[in-house]
């Protein structure tokens, strides 16, 4: 066995002695046993230096046994499974484990940074804004860069995360936060009753303090209670007890969220298993009893390793069988501390003296202290003497005056409890102060939920019981569980008694928050320099703002803020808390949204065809689709598009156009309908045609074009562009149910349910007569251009089919229901072979509609109205229609307004690139000449150079003027001339022929 | 965030998008310029109970009025917009 457990007991704890397990920690060997945290391995090793501070690189230790840690933090694993700052407190022990403690080099044990310590005054609160002031460019240069170094936590992996995480949805009547006795009371009220309930619990075993503190309940000794409990709840199927979860956050209408750290515990996660998994909770009712945290003392060197939360001590002690030290010191204000006392005689440790600041103890505590042979100083602990290596002497200012020793290799600490209040307070609930536990508690909480035991400022065991099972019974009331609850949970209350104690004087530095290295001093000197409003007092000296959020150390800076500005603790009030509880991994809350699953993935019919074809795809939106179809020999992507291009032109291609959004508009008032939300008129269409239409948003600039088909007299066929196809449903499904409610009107989505493929060139005819029934006439006069309506096809598909044209060429549109996109696109190479059919992909369709000077998404800007691309007169004057009104406005029909005209470089042999800035010929590039921007541009095989189309101030007057285009990012400057935007068959012979 | 919607029960957040203030309402054919820029323009923008319009497009696509308390997100009523159904109004 490597290592050796020195420090763990023979026997006892929750600990599987059978189930050793080997880790590294620092690249030393050392061993623990299943059940053990790495914390609690340490201890049992007798490790007592874990970690450096953060601005100070003072030797730390480990404070706590729970995930208020704020110094025990790790980087666990290696490589790229690497994580920074992990709790060593919850890190549970798996075989192999490795951890590397933090921001110390080269070694823990000498820390070259330590010398920060000498320094320390520069690095007082504030200490940015007041050291690094001048000159400012070193900020960013020097200051910055070499405080990071110096001060920080752990080093991210620096490379992907392997692992999958999980993102998940759970429904419940009563969700519980905590398995103590509140917690498990509570989901025996609500469960009994028949509700529906998740308790939630961060650790891996259920039960909370009853692990450590014991007791009897119902007369059973805890841990039998415990399993009892644990039993009834397991056979109840509506009671699901998650551990390793913790609820992080409260969000609106009862939603809540929880991180389950489903295989933490292991080296690696079990193959198509998740590390980690986000709940997202829906409960009608909460309760928290998520208990209360221990907090410290602040006085000089409490952060020396081996001083110890009491509680955290009998934590190691009784759980995990690891004794922190051989002889104890105890520092405590309240009655609760004493349980330390009794735990550590009970695992044969010695006692070196109880520091009780409270004026009296009881004749118990007296009697079991002659008996053991430790005294009883009244005071407080003012000071330790110690280091890396621990604990020696401890420095006891006596009540009265004067001065006493006592020599101890550790302290454990009880400042009383802070009920945990965060949960409560996550919708700007500010907790109220009790006097008689001196302790914020929940002041109301969020809807639905409620505190209940020790969260609740509970402390007893018989209370905690108490208020958790009437809790969980009333929860189950209010969602109509009424089942037989049963009678609640039995036990003794303890004895509440705390002499409030937040800061002891005395030489040295004292720490408030250990994980950020902020001092008594700090808060004394925030309040000196005006910061004493706390959410001043947290940013100045950046109390609480760790990883650990403050948990030991927010309450007992407030306490001391409120006594050096005179005020009391409830004047002084609380920060607002904030989720999440714990840290969350970021990875959890993307879940399975990374990398080629970020997004889900729209397929087109043909798709699969396609890839077979070889074909580059491209992102559109969540959409793949064919880019171009690379032949064998071509050189590069251009020459892919050129043939593709040619061959269209001189011949046919095809194209699969199904990403367009496509709504049937149905109802004997379509036509109207459409009418209010085109600028052009619709309800004059004739029965079996198509038109182009564009829409505008009601502030009168262009929101979407498309084709729309009258297919029937109450039935039309529209279509929208692939980017807006969404948007134009919810816009059009506004207008008609807020709108125009009186419309008799009906959409329905159709963008999945047909396959569109635009054929095109002029050969077009002939393909489709080989794929159409020949008794369709597809001739001129049987099928003219802009022709649109219902065929059938050769084997009695029914498909629509449409006369329109993007590339300017005799072309139709044909559609077909969806699962027969693949075979039409295989029977149209088929079909088309002897015509030498090519398929094209989205590159030749844009390179097209540009020669033909058609505007698309770079146009469609969301700036440009329909007159600037140069569709004005579409605008009907004689009827409503969304945006009429507002696109009259001065500044929409100014006639200097910047307008769609065609480019092309005077130097046929330039490549032109979008985004260049058309400046008048000759004069300096600057914003008050920058006259308009290239939008869309392509190499014209047709025309045999780049060309392209731009948004121009009064571009269409001056078309034939030569123009300068500057392109200060690709620094380029280049002269080109504006002309008819229309290169290719201006008078559109072609489309109609 | 939840919303009852009438017609597919209580959803959440992300089946939902939000449009605004659902009180303005737009002006009828012929109406100023001036009217019609207060209708695209104006909104008020009330610390407390306000009526908004929602889009249930992860549902059932309908558009729903929600009146909702914008400090708190308390949600008291959800209203389907009057022309949600195959019954038009008027008709």
């Amino acid at each position: 066995m490597a290592g050796n457990q020195k420090n763990r007991l023979t026997s006892g704890g929750l600990i599987d002695r059978s189930a050793s397990l080997n880790f590294r920690f620092d690249g030393k060997s050392f061993s623990g046993f299943q059940g053990d945290t790495l914390a609690s391995a340490l201890v049992a090793s007798g490790v007592k230096l874990v970690g450096r501070s953060f601005k100070y690189h003072r030797p730390r230790g480990i404070l706590t046994a729970s995930s208020e840690e704020p110094n025990a933090l790790v980087e666990l694993r290696t490589g790229a499974r690497r994580e920074p700052n992990t709790k060593a407190t919850t890190a549970e022990l798996y075989e192999g484990l490795e951890a590397a403690s933090q921001n110390r080099w080269p070694s823990l044990r000498h820390d070259v940074m330590s010398v920060n310590q000498l320094f320390a005054p520069i690095f007082v609160a504030g200490f940015y804004y007041k050291t690094f002031m001048w000159p400012a460019k070193f900020w960013e240069a020097i200051y910055e860069p070499a405080i990071r170094r110096a001060a920080g936590l752990g080093r991210a992996a620096g490379t992907a995360d392997p692992d999958h995480y999980d993102k998940a949805w759970a429904h419940c009547d009563v969700l519980i936060a905590g398995s103590g006795p509140a917690g498990l009371a509570a989901a025996l009220g609500a469960g009994r009753s028949g509700a529906r309930v998740i308790l939630c619990e961060e650790d891996f075993t259920a039960g909370g303090r009853l692990l450590s503190d014991g007791g009897m309940i119902d007369g059973l000794p805890a841990a039998d209670w415990l399993s009892r409990t644990l039993a009834e709840l397991a056979a109840m199927p509506d009671v699901r007890i998650m551990t390793r979860t913790t609820l992080f956050g409260v969000y609106d209408g009862g939603t809540y969220g929880a991180i389950e750290r489903v295989n933490d515990h292991l080296p690696v996660p079990p193959e198509h298993q998740v590390r980690q998994r986000l709940w997202r909770i829906v409960a009608k009712r909460s309760i928290v009893a998520a208990g209360a945290i221990e907090r410290p003392i602040v006085f000089a060197g409490n952060d020396t390793p081996g001083v110890m939360m009491a509680s955290a001590m009998r934590t190691y002690v009784t759980r995990y069988a690891a004794t922190p030290a051989k002889r104890v010191a105890l520092f405590t204000n309240n009655e609760d501390g004493w349980r330390t006392v009794e735990t550590a005689l009970g695992a044969g440790l010695q006692i070196a003296a109880v520091v009780d600041a409270r004026p009296d103890v009881s004749p118990a505590h007296r009697s079991l202290a002659s008996k053991n042979g430790f005294t009883v100083l009244h005071g407080s602990v003012s000071g330790v003497d110690g280091g890396k290596d621990g604990v020696r002497k401890i420095s006891v200012s006596l009540t009265g005056g004067a001065r006493a020793e006592v020599e101890a290799d550790g302290l454990a600490i009880s400042g009383g409890w802070n009920p945990t209040v965060g949960l409560t307070s996550y919708h700007r609930g500010r907790p109220k102060w009790r006097d008689d536990i001196a302790a914020f508690v929940p002041d109301g909480a969020p809807p639905g939920m409620v505190a209940a035991g020790a969260a609740n400022g509970a402390f007893g065991l018989g209370a905690c019981l108490r208020e958790g099972f009437e809790a969980g019974t009333m929860a189950a009331r209010d969602t109509g569980r009424t089942g037989n609850a049963g009678s609640t949970p039995v036990a003794d209350d303890e004895i509440f008694s705390l002499a409030p104690l937040w800061h002891v004087a005395g030489k040295g530095k004292a720490f408030v928050d250990q994980q950020h290295d902020v001092t008594a001093s700090d808060i004394e000197l925030a309040q000196r320099e005006g910061f004493e409003s706390v959410e001043h007092l947290k940013r100045y000296t950046t109390l609480g703002m760790a990883t650990d959020q403050g948990k030991t150390s927010n309450v007992a800076g407030l306490a001391i803020m409120a006594a050096v500005s005179g005020r009391t603790i409830p004047e002084t009030g609380t920060t607002i808390y904030r989720p999440p509880y714990v840290p969350v991994a970021i990875g959890a809350f993307a879940g399975h949204h990374r990398d080629e699953t970020f997004h889900a993935t729209r397929l087109t019919p043909s798709h699969h065809w396609a890839a077979e074809q070889g074909a580059i795809f491209v992102d559109t939106g969540l959409w793949k689709r064919a880019q171009w179809y690379p032949r064998a020999g071509e050189k590069d992507w251009l020459e892919s598009v050129t043939r593709e291009v040619k061959a269209v032109r001189s011949g046919v291609g095809f194209c699969d156009v199904s990403t367009l959004g496509k709504i049937d508009v149905h109802g004997p008032d379509a036509g109207a309908f459409l009418d209010r939300v085109y600028i052009n008129t619709f309800s004059s269409l004739a029965v079996g045609k198509a038109r182009y239409g564009l829409m505008l948003r009601e502030d009168g600039i262009v929101y979407d074009d498309g084709t729309t088909s009258r297919l029937a007299e109450d039935h039309y066929f529209l279509t929208a562009t692939t980017a807006k196809a969404g948007l134009v449903m919810q816009h059009l499904e506004f207008c008609r149910q807020v709108l125009f409610p009186e419309l008799d009107v009906q959409l329905t989505s159709v963008s999945d349910q047909w396959a569109q493929f635009s054929i095109a060139g002029p050969k077009t005819r002939d393909l489709l007569k080989e794929i159409v029934d020949p008794a369709e006439d597809l001739s001129n006069e049987g099928f003219p251009f802009m022709g649109a309506r219902e065929v059938a096809l050769r084997g009695g598909i029914r498909a629509r089919l449409f006369r329109i044209s993007f590339s300017g060429e005799m072309a139709f549109e044909i559609s077909v229901p969806a699962r027969y996109g693949e075979a039409m696109a295989r029977n149209l190479m088929l079909a088309g072979r002897q015509f030498g059919v090519t398929p094209y992909g989205t590159e030749a369709l844009g390179v097209m509609r540009i020669e033909k000077g058609h505007i698309a998404g770079p146009e469609l800007s969301g700036t440009t109205t329909a007159a600037d691309l140069g569709l004005g007169k579409m605008m009907s004057t004689k009827k409503d229609f969304i945006g009429r009104v507002m696109a009259g406005r001065e500044a929409l029909v100014a006639p200097d307004r910047q307008v769609v005209v065609g480019i092309k470089a005077t130097d046929k042999a330039r490549r032109l690139r979008s985004g260049a800035h058309i400046i008048p010929k000759g004069q300096t590039p600057g914003p008050g000449n920058d006259q308009g921007y290239i939008t869309s541009v392509c190499f014209s095989p047709t025309l045999d150079q780049w060309i392209g189309l731009a948004l121009v101030q009064r571009g269409r007057e001056r078309i034939g003027e030569i123009v300068h285009a500057h392109d200060p990012l690709r620094g380029e400057d280049y002269d080109v001339e504006l002309c008819n935007p229309v290169f290719y068959d201006p008078d559109g012979g072609r489309q109609r022929g | 965030m939840r919303i009852t919607c009438p017609f597919c029960g209580e959803r959440e957040l992300g089946e939902f998008t939000y449009l605004g203030d659902a009180k303005p309402v737009r002006p009828v054919a012929g109406a100023s310029e001036g009217e019609v820029f207060d209708y695209v323009y104006l909104r008020d923008n009330i610390a407390g109970v306000m009526s908004e319009n929602w889009y249930h497009g992860g549902g059932c696509r309908a558009w729903l009025k929600v009146t909702r308390n914008t400090l708190t997100h308390e949600i008291s009523a959800v209203e389907p917009a009057a022309g949600v159904g195959a019954a038009k109004v008027g008709a």
